[in-house]
């Protein structure tokens, strides 16, 4: 009888489903949990990170060199009580963090951590990538509404205007580097740049990205959302204990998402730097992961020297300065690529050699 | 054409990021630098040696207390937080019954010690005296006394370096 139900081909078809989606969730969870680390001795290493370049040690109490410190961070702030403010919209004010950390988890799907390790190797990752960070906005926007309180909401406002603002540069940005590659994988983007990498051929790109990808995450300084002269703490004053948490693992692995995002369109992903078997030797993913380290250790770096931006300064260099130019970047690279097939443009060279079938590619990437 | 050169300059930097650069080298050139933090319980910075810090009665190498109690030092303290009584000990010599020091009060100006004529009354370099409770901080005869013998090689070391300044 039972035999009987499990040789049914229906039954086993869905069995096989059953496996493939549990090893799905394993894997994804066991990400989930090696992130979560991540972003604790991100903040940790923030804290050292900014010490250091003022001349302090940083935390060094909770175990040798406080590296247990974000862990007592994390029980702190788990014991805390959770406030709901009265006036405040009790359901969205909830839903905001948990929107705002599962957003930042979900984008990490398209990621490739090395060759063939994706765990969705889409066909239009970047996109999905653009898609869901730009999502990222609701979370902040829903918790400054449902707060109902003023410092909250002119955190959420200027948060929302200024991705906003920074997610055209950063798209335009992007679409140069589709132009260049002729496809939407990250796998591809990848490969495409195995003969030098696109942050030394689309060098002012790589910078207009990267500081775009400054002001995306509300990072020094473009941290106007939580100018704590101004407004406190931002878009999540009126939070505590767990939901603030969230509301901070979400930033913090959004950070390490837009580090994860600079390497791959930028840096070569898990691409060692020249193809030379010393550096081949260690493994692709122990690469990107130097790589997101190193543009993590940027975004502190900045963090401890720069100074925040004044609000119009910041919409004056997201519209008058990084719009026009990734503007201009997108015609030029693509007049190059149109006009001036394997002439002087290395970036087009290089993808004609990877990609003899690119029209097809690029027609795709446009 | 001083001018054009100039403004072509500004544009250069403004555009190829030269001031932020300049800034991010001068952070990491902090980063790689040897940290100032003291471990403060584990590690103490230099005091002087006229360092103000906790009072103690000193005595004499045979034992003896130095303290005369002439009461200049409960004259001259500005915040009145000296109180001494005074008898005649069995041997004819003046000496105190009671030496208490309110150092809640104490504005550790130093005046007790420099009004003493015996250098009894010392303000010694310990600056760790805090407690739980006001009462425990009302120090007498013996807690001073104690606190003489304890710190007697730094004390005198302190009252002799004072000597070039009297």
């Amino acid at each position: 009888m039972i035999n009987a139900f499990l040789q049914n081909p229906i039954v086993l078809e869905l069995w096989q489903y059953a496996e493939v989606i549990f090893f799905i969730a394993i894997k994804a969870f066991a990400f989930i949990v090696a992130l979560i680390l991540g972003v604790a001795y991100l903040t940790l290493a923030e804290r050292k990170v900014i010490a250091a370049m003022q001349l302090r040690v940083g935390p060094n109490r909770v175990g040798p060199f406080g590296l247990l410190q974000p862990i007592a961070d994390g029980i702190k702030l788990l014991h805390k009580e959770i406030i709901v403010p009265d006036s405040s919209d009790k359901l969205l004010f909830v839903f905001a963090p948990i929107l705002t950390f599962s957003l930042s988890l979900a984008a990490w799907a398209v990621v490739p951590f090395g060759p063939g390790l994706v765990f969705a190797d889409i066909n239009v990752g970047i996109l999905y990538l653009l898609a869901i960070s730009s999502l990222g906005v609701y979370g902040i926007i829903i918790a400054g509404w449902a707060s109902n309180s003023k410092y909250a909401f002119l955190g959420a406002l200027r948060s929302a205007a200024q991705m906003i603002s920074y997610e055209v540069s950063l798209g335009l940005v992007i679409v140069c580097v589709l132009l260049c590659v002729g496809s939407l994988n990250l796998t591809d983007i990848v490969l495409a740049q195995k003969e030098g990498w696109f942050a030394l051929k689309l060098l002012p790109f790589f910078v207009i990205f990267f500081i775009s990808s400054l002001a995306e995450t509300n990072r020094t300084p473009f941290d106007l959302p939580e100018a704590e002269a101004e407004l406190v703490a931002g878009y999540n004053v009126e939070y505590s204990s767990f939901p603030y948490a969230l509301f901070y693992l979400g930033e913090y692995a959004n950070m390490i998402l837009m580090s994860a995002m600079n390497s791959i369109l930028f840096l070569g992903g898990w691409l060692p730097p020249f193809d030379h078997p010393w550096l081949n030797c260690l493994p692709g993913t122990v690469w990107f992961l130097l790589k997101i380290c190193f543009m993590l250790f940027m975004f502190l770096w900045i963090r401890a020297t720069m100074p925040r931006y004044r609000y119009d300064q910041l919409m004056r260099l997201g519209w008058k300065v990084f719009l026009p130019v990734s503007l201009l970047g997108v015609v030029i690279i693509s007049a190059l690529i149109v006009y001036a097939p394997g002439q002087s443009n290395s970036a087009h060279t290089s993808e004609e050699r990877h990609y003899p079938n690119h029209e097809e590619g690029y027609n795709q990437g446009l | 054409m001083n001018n054009l050169l100039k403004r072509a300059y500004r544009y250069f930097q403004t555009w190829f990021l030269l001031e932020l650069l300049h800034g991010l080298f001068i952070t990491l050139k902090y980063f790689f630098k040897a940290k100032i933090t003291l471990n403060y319980p584990y590690e103490k910075g230099p005091l002087s040696p006229r360092f103000r810090g906790e009072h103690a009665l000193r005595r004499y190498p045979n034992g003896e207390e130095r303290c005369i109690a002439c009461k200049l030092c409960e004259a001259v303290c500005p915040a009145q937080a000296i109180t001494i009584e005074a008898e005649e000990r069995e041997d004819g010599s003046r000496r105190t019954t009671r030496y208490d020091i309110d150092m809640t009060k104490c504005i550790y100006c130093g005046l007790c010690e420099e009004a003493c004529p015996v250098d009894a009354i010392v303000e010694g370099p310990n600056f760790e005296f805090a407690t739980y409770t006001h009462e425990e901080l009302i120090y007498n005869k013996e807690k001073l006394l104690s606190n003489g013998d304890r710190w007697e090689p730094l004390l005198a070391e302190k009252v002799e370096a004072k000597e070039k300044y009297r």
